[in-house]
């Protein structure tokens, strides 16, 4: 690892991932009125980016660009299921899209972009390429969000995320220019050991992790820092939410573990209250807003920001009285989650994709009505993401659930433990909603239930995963952990 | 003797036919479904004869254990067994799913794949409850009996069903996550999940009592006792009748059951200690639900607070820790899941002919019905307690078990014995005997070949369990016996 080492090998995934995107956009370039070929072109380039991932070493840490790309077992898993959860979407939007006269070579190659921006995150090993990764996933979900520019409602998400969205990166640039006053250094790994060794100004830098910590709940979408997630959710075609929802949030964790837990592990009585802060406030307010919507995309927003509590009290349960030992476990328990998460997301917002047609969005929880009768089998897809949203085992999110608060039981907050759970109590209540709207419930809406057979594949095999992994979860969990452990060195 | 995974195949074979009836099922073949279900359930039931023949009964250790690696990491194992004290409860889960096969033959007519399939998966995971010895497992087994049974009330339930599939689901997960925290607890000080290895943990008493009181809730909801019982009169009052005699049969004893293998056992100086009050609160259920019941116009309500009553004797029975009032509630545990459980496929025979369940609207059925008062009169006999029926026998021992511990305590459980026969024999007199007071009487027709069988094979089991109840006792004495020894003990580090 030399200064002068580019490695660029390393990086090929990201490589192809860009040519790829280069070749749709031109061929797009060539007829843009005609419609385009099928979800099967960005497919390909996905597949190619997989392939090129899955050589990658997962036992060494490599850098390239000296020492400002790092390629390691957690960037392997973390890109893996970028990829796969994209992938995923971009089969189940394709006919959603199609209806809707969305452009497919845009949504792809904008899809794809993103795609690249979480690559570059998720490998990031400076500051200033954790900001570039960021901006450049963040700009193309912008633009995707603003794709249906008819659409009055549309437009007023992607005006409110970009503005907070562009809130949010300026609180964390501003951080990152105090963390290099208080450190003199942008690169993580020397972050971490100027923490060590005490030449850092204590108190700058204190205030520069308060604006990374509010730029990251603002990603995240931590409470108080929530405010975009319902209106975005809500507002924007279901095809975009699967893609802004999705796997983002695996790009947010790994630019979280880059800065908190490689670079500023030795800040941690800095970090671990405000993160307390967030996840109490996250849990109490996404759980018990969720209630009160009639808008499925809604409550599965604030949904999704009682998740992301859970993803914080998993990160914050690594330091006990300054010993960072079970850090590793912890923040591996929080990727665990975040991962079924992001999988479960897919699933659900694939689901709501698949009841709409032309012309008409499922949104309003009374879509939901008697769909057993209507479609038994997406049903039932529906019913196990469900409950595993709501932490019944034996679903996956059981699983997710249960080693968060085995990490928080083990680091003595007890009382947090026994919290969380009972605001779990809280998310059930919403979640069976949906069931008995699905099975006791008749149905309101007559049309038939089309699906194209390469969704319906998608979200069997969605369902499939969330129950087996459900019976059988070791080794997720045991290559989520390893991961983790491996990136943190221990 | 461990040729054949006994267990693992009365869990997965239940289950294996549900899966297969929600893949190939839908609403054109009805028939082959019902005769599937009945295949399933039959077959489920015989693979677990031979616990009953193979069961070593002067042993108190588990038997027919099986122990797969399942999730290495967290220390969880796939590890079965059954000893004296679950054992019954295996066989009784495995029969009672034939009754409820056959109870919902011609009942239900919409979804009938749905409604089979989620009967036979619930079987499986109710014998996966009392047959898991590792606690994680236990608990996915426990959680996961809501998912069915939270369907099969919103689905096939009466008028009111989303507010009783609900009030289920919320009150059994609020307990059952208060254990969670309490068995990651016991993961982080033992390092594993094994209960035999946690019976075994020294633990302060201050943790035992956190841990008990844990517990408690979760068990103490599906038990239920008062004052946490509030959920069971709606669920059973809306349940479809196979619902009901699942819930009254099976479902209520995993809580009772969790006593006998967590709290007891794990925190044994904390359930003496606290003994006066489950004590108090089991007989608060035994005097003054039975005193509920009795003003019940809803006859499966009333069979639902008489349950409540009846478990109410079951945790007495427990915490008074002697051989007699253990074995006792043991034997009453299975014999209210044959007596209640008749006792609803009873209602539940009238409601499909009358779609009531007032007492108000009857009267005179006897002279429409004459087979079926008759059995319906044993049944009501067991529920009141009438020696030579089951229903005799357990409280029988408990109370003889109360008076060696204190007589005051066993003077005011024995008012169950009054109560039982006020409330029981009272609703039958209304229901059945009198003029015939209306039309819709009038025109009822007696018990099909069907029910009739149905309602004839639980009045053997009533009969039988009340005139010769030693082979229930002889499994579980050597069981009983060592849980005793090792309650007396403290574990106190």
């Amino acid at each position: 690892m030399t200064e002068h080492s580019y490695n660029l090998m390393l990086l090929l995934p990201e490589i192809l991932l860009l040519i790829g995107i280069c070749v749709l956009l031109l061929s797009d370039a060539g007829g843009a009125r005609r419609r385009f070929g099928g979800t099967a072109r960005a497919l390909l380039v996905l597949t190619i980016a997989l392939l090129a991932l899955i050589p990658q070493s997962s036992t060494t840490t490599e850098t390239a660009f000296g020492g400002m790309v790092i390629v390691d077992s957690l960037s392997r898993l973390l890109k893996l299921c970028a990829v796969v959860a994209v992938a995923a979407s971009l089969v189940l939007a394709a006919r959603y899209c199609d209806d809707r006269e969305v452009a497919r070579g845009e949504f792809q190659s904008l899809a794809l972009l993103s795609l690249l921006g979480q690559f570059v995150m998720i490998s990031a090993n400076h500051l200033l390429v954790v900001y570039l990764g960021l901006e450049l996933m963040s700009l193309s979900l912008y633009a995707l969000a603003a794709l249906r520019r008819d659409s009055g409602i549309s437009s007023e998400a992607a005006i409110k995320y970009f503005v907070l969205g562009a809130l949010a990166s300026g609180f964390l640039l501003y951080g990152m220019s105090m963390i290099y006053g208080g450190a003199g250094t942008l690169a993580i790994d020397e972050i971490a050991g100027r923490l060590v060794s005490g030449e850092v100004d204590a108190w700058v830098f204190a205030l520069g992790l308060v604006f990374i910590v509010a730029g990251l709940a603002f990603k995240f979408g931590a409470v108080p820092f929530h405010m975009w997630i319902p209106d975005v959710y809500q507002g924007t075609p279901t095809a975009m939410t699967l893609l802004i929802a999705g796997a983002p949030k695996l790009a947010a964790f790994a630019i979280a573990f880059r800065m908190l837990a490689e670079g500023m592990l030795g800040a941690w009585a800095d970090w671990q209250p405000m993160l307390l802060i967030l996840a109490v406030a996250s849990l109490v307010v996404g759980n018990v807003v969720a209630i009160a919507q009639q808008n499925l995309k809604r409550m599965l927003a604030y949904s999704t920001i009682s998740q992301v509590g859970f993803v914080l009290l998993g990160m914050l349960s690594g330091v006990v009285d300054g010993d960072a030992a079970g850090a590793a476990d912890a923040w591996g328990s929080s990727l665990f989650y975040i991962v079924t998460y992001v999988f479960t997301t897919v699933g659900t917002f694939g689901v709501i994709m698949v009841l709409s047609r032309a012309g008409f969005e499922a949104e309003t929880l009374d879509d939901l009505r008697g769909l057993n009768q209507r479609s038994p089998w997406i049903a039932l897809v529906m019913l196990l993401l469900m409950f595993s949203l709501a932490g019944i085992p034996p679903m996956v999110g059981f699983y997710a659930k249960f080693i968060i608060i085995g990490s928080v039981v083990s680091a003595g907050m007890t009382w947090l433990a026994v919290f969380a759970v009972m605001l779990s109590l809280v998310a059930a209540f919403y979640y069976l909603r949906i069931v008995k709207l699905m099975y006791f419930d008749a149905p309101v809406d007559s049309e038939r239930v089309l699906y194209s057979r390469s969704a319906a594949v998608v979200l069997a095999v969605n369902g499939a995963l969330v129950f087996g992994l459900g019976l059988l979860p070791g080794p997720l969990i045991g290559a989520c952990l390893d991961a983790v452990r491996q990136a943190l060195g221990s | 003797m461990n040729a054949i995974p006994v267990l693992s195949a009365a869990i997965w074979v239940p289950i294996a036919f549900g899966a297969f009836l929600l893949a190939f099922g839908n609403e054109r073949n009805a028939p082959t479904v019902r005769a599937v279900a009945l295949v399933g359930a039959i077959l489920g039931f015989l693979v677990t004869i031979p616990l009953f023949t193979g069961f070593d009964r002067g042993s108190a250790d588990f038997q027919f254990v099986e122990q797969l690696p399942w999730i290495e990491l967290l220390g969880a194992t796939y590890l079965l067994g059954v000893d004296g004290l679950s054992v019954w409860f295996v066989l009784l889960a495995a029969f009672i799913t034939i009754i409820v096969v056959i109870a919902g033959w011609e009942v239900i007519e919409t979804r009938v794949h749905q409604y089979m399939a989620a009967f036979l998966i619930l079987s499986g995971l109710m014998v996966g409850v009392f047959s898991a010895l590792d606690g994680l497992l236990f608990y996915v087994f426990f959680e996961a009996t809501l998912i069915p049974m939270y369907i099969i009330i919103g689905v096939w339930g009466g008028a009111n069903r989303v507010y009783a599939a609900f009030k289920f689901f919320l009150y059994t997960l609020l307990g059952s996550l208060l254990t969670l925290v309490a068995l990651i607890y016991l993961y982080l000080m033992s390092g594993s999940f094994s209960i035999l290895e946690w019976h075994q943990l020294p633990l302060s008493m201050k943790e035992q009592t956190l841990i008990f009181v844990a517990f408690l809730i979760a068990f103490a909801v599906k038990v239920p006792m008062w004052p946490v019982h509030t959920w069971l009169p709606d669920a059973h009052v809306e349940a479809p009748t196979g619902g009901s005699v699942v819930l009254a049969a099976i479902m209520l004893k995993l809580g009772a059951y969790g006593f006998l293998r967590f709290s007891l056992p794990i925190a044994p100086d904390a359930s003496q200690e606290l003994a006066g009050f489950m004590i108090t609160l089991s007989l608060i259920a035994v005097v003054y639900i039975g005193l509920v019941a009795l003003v019940q116009t809803d006859m499966k309500k009333l069979v639902a607070y008489s349950s409540i009553a009846h478990m109410g004797f079951v945790t007495l029975g427990f915490f008074i820790f002697n051989q007699m009032g253990v074995q006792g509630a043991i034997v009453q545990m299975i014999s209210h899941g044959f007596v209640s459980g008749a006792m609803f496929l009873c209602i539940g025979v009238l409601y499909d002919r009358m779609h009531s369940r007032n007492i108000a609207d009857y009267g005179g059925v006897a002279n429409t019905m004459p087979k079926f008062a008759a059995l319906f009169m044993l049944f009501a006999m067991a529920n009141a307690g009438l020696p030579a029926t089951s229903g005799f026998v357990g409280e029988f021992f408990v109370i003889l078990g109360a008076v060696q511990f204190n007589f005051w305590v066993a003077a005011l459980a024995s008012t169950t014995l009054v109560f039982g026969a006020a409330y029981s024999l009272w609703m039958y007199k209304r229901v059945i005997f009198g003029a015939v007071a209306n039309d819709n009487v009038a025109g009822l027709s007696d018990l099909t070949r069907r029910e009739f069988w149905m309602l004839v094979v639980m009045a053997l089991m009533v009969l039988v369990m009340g005139v010769f109840p030693k082979p229930v006792t002889d499994m579980t004495d050597a069981s009983v016996d060592a849980l005793l020894r090792h309650v007396a003990s403290s574990k106190i580090r």
